[in-house]
């Protein structure tokens, strides 16, 4: 099961230039660019964690990409984001948002259902790597 | 524009109040060296006097009808800070074009309406006016609000940018459909159309507007198995999904009740039709806010009214009432699809939905700045008629913060609904991906998306089916400032 979080995750996998193009892109709109990894891929996990803060301050998208390399070369079996961050006044939020790293082998998600009284059902959604095993060892 | 004809304001207040019957420019309805204030608020009207009613006097009948005049006079005016009540029709144009319409503006001091309720503006400003026999016909074109007027209001309870974040979906317009057909199908199979749309790539699922509580699917069942549809979507492809329930229903009460169990069950997003009234959205946008639900208003309705350009009331002057009552989503065009809009007319629309601080922007239709005051932005919804086929057209024309609503386009698709729904979702992010990579989208867009096909045939399937399709009529509601530029 490939997870579709992000902005391009129904295309195939970017490349390294694909990549670089959508760095450009960031930068060109004066937004920071920011590298996250987790192997807890569910939909409501927001925090990620963070391969060092946004990178306010680097506007090579050279380095940038050393950067997602050294992530995934660290990191080579969980999910890697490029996230963008606009500080602009009305949006002060992510503005772009895609993964660039996914391991080898995606389990998916168990949907739990729990019945409640009348036909109502509480929902919760569990990801099978994440019930396996421990934090770090997921993938 | 002055006439030596027009009758001045009586100032000898003597005269001006003797019982009997004055023209409306003679009880101080015009005054055309008046400079608004920064605290009125300013409508423009766009009216077709009778045939040799004088274009100022009928602007001031505009003005006093929607503030304080009546037919005669009345002493009980001077009981009253009356000058300061008094609407004041302050500028005439003729409207380009178009022989016997002017354009008039009328200020109203703040004093005028009640905080944080539209359903007073609306009662004011088209009240009993648009009736009023001496004008032919009568259109709310535009107002500007001040912004301590616009700060009365809480605005949408969710707004684009917490939307976004609630939902993890960035960079790119959100995907999603209606289901169809829009009456009939019982909620087992409702929820079927559900589940295949939101598995195959879409952001979210819709009812559609009629859809409330009908014999063949009560709103309980629907809510529920649309929510078993959501949640195994949601499971099956790893993202936040949604279906905006539908809550319109024949009371507050019941609207309530609705809203309540679409909570109950974890829906993201619920939705009403813009027939419930200004007070119903505003009462349901303060639940919402209470909820962490966003609102989805359909405008189910507006067409009667806004589409002619000569009577009724434009779509950008509901969408800024919108904005201010509080929704999160509206319908406000696509320009190239089924329905109704002129594309810079529709982009007027948008902007006015998206901006921090709107300008004027008479190609657009926009005819005062706007500041916004920190309210939060709706996001605008394109649907009716549009097609995987258009990507490029939709994405130039309205950017990223929009949902686009494929309905015939993702079920219509003849591989299946999943399918139609992957076309869509392949479309959509390979444009913007190139759009980002600097490609003109505009141009390279039909290219782009035969590349895509290459290598996904449900895209390949769309394009074939649809490719060609396209809705080339004449829109009536159109900018009064550039030619009206036809619709590739």
């Amino acid at each position: 099961m490939r997870i579709t979080q992000g902005t391009f995750s129904f295309l195939p996998d970017l490349t390294d230039a694909q990549i670089r193009a959508q760095i450009e892109y960031c930068l060109a709109q004066g937004w920071a660019v920011g590298i996250e990894y987790t192997d807890d891929p569910h939909p409501r996990n927001t925090f990620w964690e963070m391969y060092g803060n946004p990178m306010f301050d680097l506007r090579d998208p050279a380095a940038i990409m050393l950067e997602v390399k050294a992530c995934r070369d660290t990191f080579p079996q969980r999910y890697i984001r490029v996230t963008a961050f606009d500080s602009t006044h009305g949006t002060e939020s992510v503005v772009l948002s895609f993964i660039v790293n996914r391991p080898d082998a995606e389990p998916g998600f168990r949907l739990i259902r729990t019945e409640e009284p009348g036909r109502t059902l509480r929902y919760s959604i569990e990801s099978y790597a994440v019930q396996a095993s421990p934090e770090g060892a997921r993938y | 524009m002055g006439d030596m004809n027009t009758p001045q304001q009586i100032t000898d207040a003597k005269k001006r109040y003797s019982a009997g019957v004055l023209k409306y420019a003679q009880m101080g309805y015009w005054d055309g060296d008046y400079q608004p204030k920064d605290t009125d608020i300013v409508a423009l009207f766009r009216i077709t006097p009778q045939d040799g009613v004088d274009p100022i006097e009928a602007a001031a009948a505009v003005a006093g009808e929607s503030s304080t005049a009546t037919w005669t006079v009345v002493w009980t005016d001077r009981l009253t800070a009356c000058d300061m009540y008094r609407a004041k029709a302050y500028r005439v144009d003729p409207v380009p074009n178009n022989p016997g319409q002017y354009f008039c503006y009328v200020a109203y001091d703040l004093s005028l309406f009640e905080e944080g309720s539209i359903t007073n503006v609306a009662a004011s400003i088209i009240g009993n006016v648009f009736s009023f026999k001496p004008l032919k016909a009568a259109r709310l074109e535009d107002m500007k609000f001040p912004v301590a007027y616009v700060k009365t209001f809480a605005g949408p309870p969710t707004g684009i940018i917490v939307e976004r974040e609630r939902l993890d979906k960035f960079g790119r317009p959100l995907l999603g459909a209606t289901t169809k057909p829009k009456l009939g199908l019982s909620g087992r199979n409702y929820g079927r159309v559900v589940y295949e749309g939101l598995k195959g790539g879409l952001d979210f699922m819709k009812d559609d507007e009629n859809i409330n509580s009908q014999p063949f699917m009560h709103w309980r069942d629907r809510f529920l198995f649309v929510m078993d549809a959501v949640n195994k979507a949601s499971a099956a492809t790893g993202e936040v999904k949604g279906s905006y329930l539908n809550v319109t229903a024949g009371s507050m009460e019941e609207m309530y009740r609705r809203a309540e169990f679409a909570k109950e069950l974890g829906s993201v997003i619920i939705m009403v039709d813009l027939v419930v009234g200004y007070t119903a959205i505003q009462s349901l946008s303060h639940w919402c806010r209470q909820h962490d639900m966003i609102l989805h208003l359909h405008r189910a309705g507006h067409g009667t009214y806004t589409r002619q350009k000569t009577h009724g009331v434009s779509f950008r002057v509901i969408a800024k009432w919108m904005r201010l009552t509080g929704v999160d989503h509206i319908h406000a065009g696509t320009a190239v699809g089924k329905l109704e809009g002129d594309p810079l007319t529709v982009q007027g629309y948008y902007n006015v939905c998206r901006d921090t601080h709107t300008k004027v922007d008479l190609p657009r239709g926009i005819y005062f700045d706007q500041d916004w005051g920190a309210l939060r932005k709706v996001m605008p919804v394109a649907s009716g008629g549009i097609h995987a086929g258009q990507m490029h057209q939709l994405i130039d024309l309205f950017g990223d913060d929009v949902v686009l609503q494929f309905g015939g386009g993702t079920i219509g698709h003849p591989q299946g609904i999943q399918a139609g729904a992957t076309a869509n979702r392949v479309a959509l992010e390979a444009m913007v991906l190139a759009r980002n990579e600097g490609r003109d989208i505009a141009n390279e867009g039909p290219q782009i998306l035969r590349d895509a096909a290459k290598w996904c045939s449900p895209l390949a399937a769309a394009l074939d089916t649809w490719g060609e399709i396209s809705f080339n009529y004449t829109p009536t509601d159109t900018s009064d400032f550039v030619p009206t530029p036809s619709v590739a």
